[in-house]
């Protein structure tokens, strides 16, 4: 079982591993949102939808959806 | 030397690209649409040293060439189409020094599309704060450009930034990375079929919905000599370009970049913690809310006022000054309350784009999408559909502008058609009115009574509708919806007071010329409807009065001609006409009249109904007096009795009675498809529930 950004819990950072990359927007990926690259948890709404994350530089909030076709790897 | 150059505006949101835009034009700008579609178009004229004129143009912001959206499309057309009466002679990308990494993305792009390229790295102040250093030199031997370190708050950097757009011919036109490696059979075999056209020009016709010159993708994938790639793997190798990019980005950044942490300081970390925080968040947006709303709604009526006033003055002193006729009640009584009545909003309307430009800027608004996404998009909408919502109960129309945040177009849609549902400050006379004559004044408990109680359920009333009606357009309304929630949570910062200033009065500037046409043809058709009648009974309404009631006052005879007047004018028929279809609602011919007036405002019902029961409308006492003493015909039972007023109140509730929406709903959503089918469903709504409300209390 793979990890994924949705499990990712607040403060926690992460290399991403993989992306699958026809169920994201390329816009992710030209955010900053691509394999290598480091990506932190800041915040989260309630019910941990949106997440507010720090992904190589770049502040974004996506969906859980989303952030679920997103492998990485804890560090 | 060309006498003027066209100069682009290029880069991500949040990079302050319209901070440097305003800094260049000053107040010399133009604001419109772009042919046939909603997105604005923001030009203007900048003097250059050697009397040469530039016309610059605010492209959208985009965070790459690869458009998602219908700004970002715009930004490729132009840039791609030669054609294009806007096609720059040089494009100038605009940076912010905290993220260039990203913003070097799209530059990287531009950088191939062999036009004249200038890098601006703005909001240089900050660079001593975050502990960032350049290589300015190295850098612009790397990128292949020319770099102005720039700050549009302080004013750094502007006269560096004219001398290099003056000098354009200069400029390099070579491309920083060769992105065709990442396949290179493929692109060798696109550059032999098509020798004359630049080759990312080529690999952008192909990959996004844009046609330029008399190219577009199907004359791409008829070339014989080329073999075309499936949309899955030009998407992977779209990635791959991306990761291309970015390599070169980060190599570059690490040679000339240098970021010392520690002397960084965490402002933005601090202030989310609280304003994303799961309780404080919420309570700390409630209470910017409720000073918005105060604002709105309340300083907003003294300037109304002095407006109010200040027409009805102009409309007795232009009176007293032209001769009396036909020509002259036209200009008093049709023009001149007619601009009133567009005039009178401008308070409300500067009021909230004050305030949402502030929230912009400051970088707080993304906090409020972020917070209000997951509850908003179980009805359908975005979390950016809830600043428009709340606006809505001050009015439509700047609500129904408010919405031009929400990228997503059925979004948008959505939030525009269901705005009109919530309780705005122009139903609240109708509401009050009623109200005290159809609801007991007894309290149900405490300090509560029926009639605040009443008057809280109509709110709710509008809240609720327009959630649910936009569940149900949400599942009925088949659009394209790809576009992904991404939000850029932008830096805080403290608002510039020019940037504020010139949306205020853009914003203000759009309403008036736009919605403001509309609004005074129609207020000149109501005036002349009800200023004429088709026969003597109209025309003569002075004699018979006169004869049939010789005992009455001088006032009281006026008011009675003025009300014969308006049964027999063109609109009291109109209201004749439409009785039997009111009839069924509770309503007689009169209320029928106070409808027909009221599409064109719904305050206007009070006053329509003041006029038609002959009473001065300033004691509300007597209006109120009359219309409970008023017996329906055919039942002998009060008029206004409770299943009339539920009926009336329902009926005001749902039904679209505002011009200005209407012709708002026009000019946003481009064409009258939208505001028509807004009109029938909420008057259809309006009609049904009143409908069953009588028929059920009756």
């Amino acid at each position: 079982m793979k990890t994924t950004l949705a499990e990712l819990k607040r403060g926690q950072s992460a290399i991403i591993t993989m992306v699958e990359t026809d169920a994201i927007p390329l816009k992710l990926l030209e955010m900053g949102c691509l394999p290598g690259n480091e990506v932190t948890l800041l915040q989260v709404a309630p019910f941990s939808c949106p997440m507010y994350l720090n992904i190589n530089g770049s502040h974004l909030a996506i969906r859980k959806e989303v952030a679920r076709q997103i492998e990485i790897e804890l560090i | 030397m060309a006498k003027h150059i066209n100069v682009s505006l290029i880069g991500n949101p949040n990079t302050g690209k319209t901070s440097v835009f305003n800094l260049l034009t000053g107040l010399n700008q133009q604001v419109g649409n772009y042919p046939g579609i909603t997105v604005e178009r923001k030009a203007g004229v900048c003097k250059l040293p050697r009397g040469v004129k530039a016309h610059i143009l605010d492209l959208p912001g985009t965070y790459s060439l690869n458009a998602s959206s219908l700004d970002e499309n715009v930004v490729i057309e132009v840039l791609l189409n030669k054609k294009d009466k806007d096609y720059p002679d040089v494009a100038v990308v605009v940076s912010d020094v905290e993220n260039l990494k990203r913003n070097l993305l799209l530059f990287t792009q531009i950088k191939d599309l062999d036009i004249p390229t200038i890098l601006v790295i703005n909001m240089a102040d900050r660079m001593k704060r975050k502990g960032i250093s350049l290589n300015i030199p190295e850098l612009e031997k790397t990128l292949k450009t020319n770099v102005v370190l720039m700050s549009a708050r302080k004013k750094q950097g502007l006269e560096e930034l004219k001398q290099l757009i003056a000098s354009y011919k200069k400029l390099s036109i070579e491309p920083c990375l060769n992105a065709s490696s990442i396949d290179k059979p493929y692109f060798e075999g696109l550059q032999k079929a098509f020798p004359n056209q630049s080759l990312y020009k080529l690999w952008l016709v192909i990959t996004q919905d844009v046609n330029f010159a008399n190219i577009n993708r199907n004359t791409i994938a008829d070339a014989s000599e080329f073999h075309t790639k499936k949309k899955s793997d030009l998407k992977r190798l779209q990635q791959k370009e991306t990761i291309k990019r970015y390599q070169f980005i980060n190599e570059t950044l690490k040679q000339t970049q240098t970021i010392d942490v520690g002397s960084a300081t965490g402002v933005r970390a601090k202030l989310d913690q609280l304003l994303v925080h799961k309780v404080w968040g919420y309570l700390i947006f409630f209470i910017i809310l409720l000073f918005i709303f105060q604002a709105i709604y309340d300083w907003s009526a003294y300037p109304q006022d002095l407006i109010d006033n200040g027409f009805a003055w102009l409309s007795e002193a232009v009176k007293g000054q032209l001769p009396a006729g036909a020509l002259t009640n036209l200009i008093t009584e049709g023009i001149i309350p007619g601009l009133g009545g567009i005039v009178i909003f401008i308070p409300q309307i500067a009021f909230l784009f004050l305030f949402i430009s502030i929230l912009e800027e400051s970088g707080y608004m993304s906090r409020v999408v972020f917070l209000m996404d997951r509850l908003m998009r179980k009805f359908g909408l975005s979390g950016k559909s809830i600043v428009p919502l709340i606006s809505g109960t001050a009015c439509a129309i700047p609500a129904v502008m408010a919405t031009r945040n929400i990228e997503n177009w059925k979004e948008r849609l959505i939030t525009i058609l269901v705005v009109p549902f919530t309780t705005c400050s122009a139903r609240l006379p109708v509401y009050l009115i009623i109200i005290s004559l159809v609801i007991p004044k007894e309290r149900v408990a405490w300090i509560f009574g029926y009639q605040s109680l009443s008057l809280m359920l109509l709110y709710l009333l509008g809240f609720v509708t327009a959630l649910g009606s936009s569940w149900l357009l949400s599942k009925f309304l088949k659009m394209p919806n790809k576009s992904f929630f991404v939000v850029e949570m932008p830096n805080y910062k403290l608002p510039m007071f020019k940037n504020v200033a010139i949306n205020v009065v853009e914003k203000t500037k759009a309403f008036i010329t736009g919605a403001g046409k509309i609004i005074l043809a129609i207020s000149i058709v109501l005036w002349v409807l009800a200023s004429y009648g088709p026969n003597e009974k109209f025309s003569n309404a002075k004699e018979i009065i006169s004869q049939n009631q010789p005992q009455k006052s001088t006032i009281e005879l006026e008011r009675a001609i003025a009300s014969q007047k308006l049964e027999h004018s063109y609109i009291g028929y109109m209201g004749k006409a439409i009785e039997p279809l009111v009839a069924p609602l509770g309503y007689d011919w009169k209320i029928g009249i106070a409808l027909i007036s009221s599409f064109a405002a719904r305050e206007v019902f009070v006053g329509t109904l003041a006029t038609i029961y002959s009473v001065g409308s300033d004691e509300d006492e007597t209006i109120k007096n009359r219309m409970a003493a008023e017996i329906n015909p055919d039942t002998g039972v009060p008029l206004f009795n409770l299943a009339t007023g539920v009926s009336l109140l329902l009926f005001y509730a749902f039904a679209m009675q505002c011009m200005s929406t209407i012709a708002i709903v026009k000019k946003e959503t481009n064409g009258w498809r939208w505001p028509i089918i807004q009109l029938f469903f909420m008057s259809g709504l309006a009609y049904i529930s009143a409908f069953v409300a009588y028929q059920f209390l009756k």
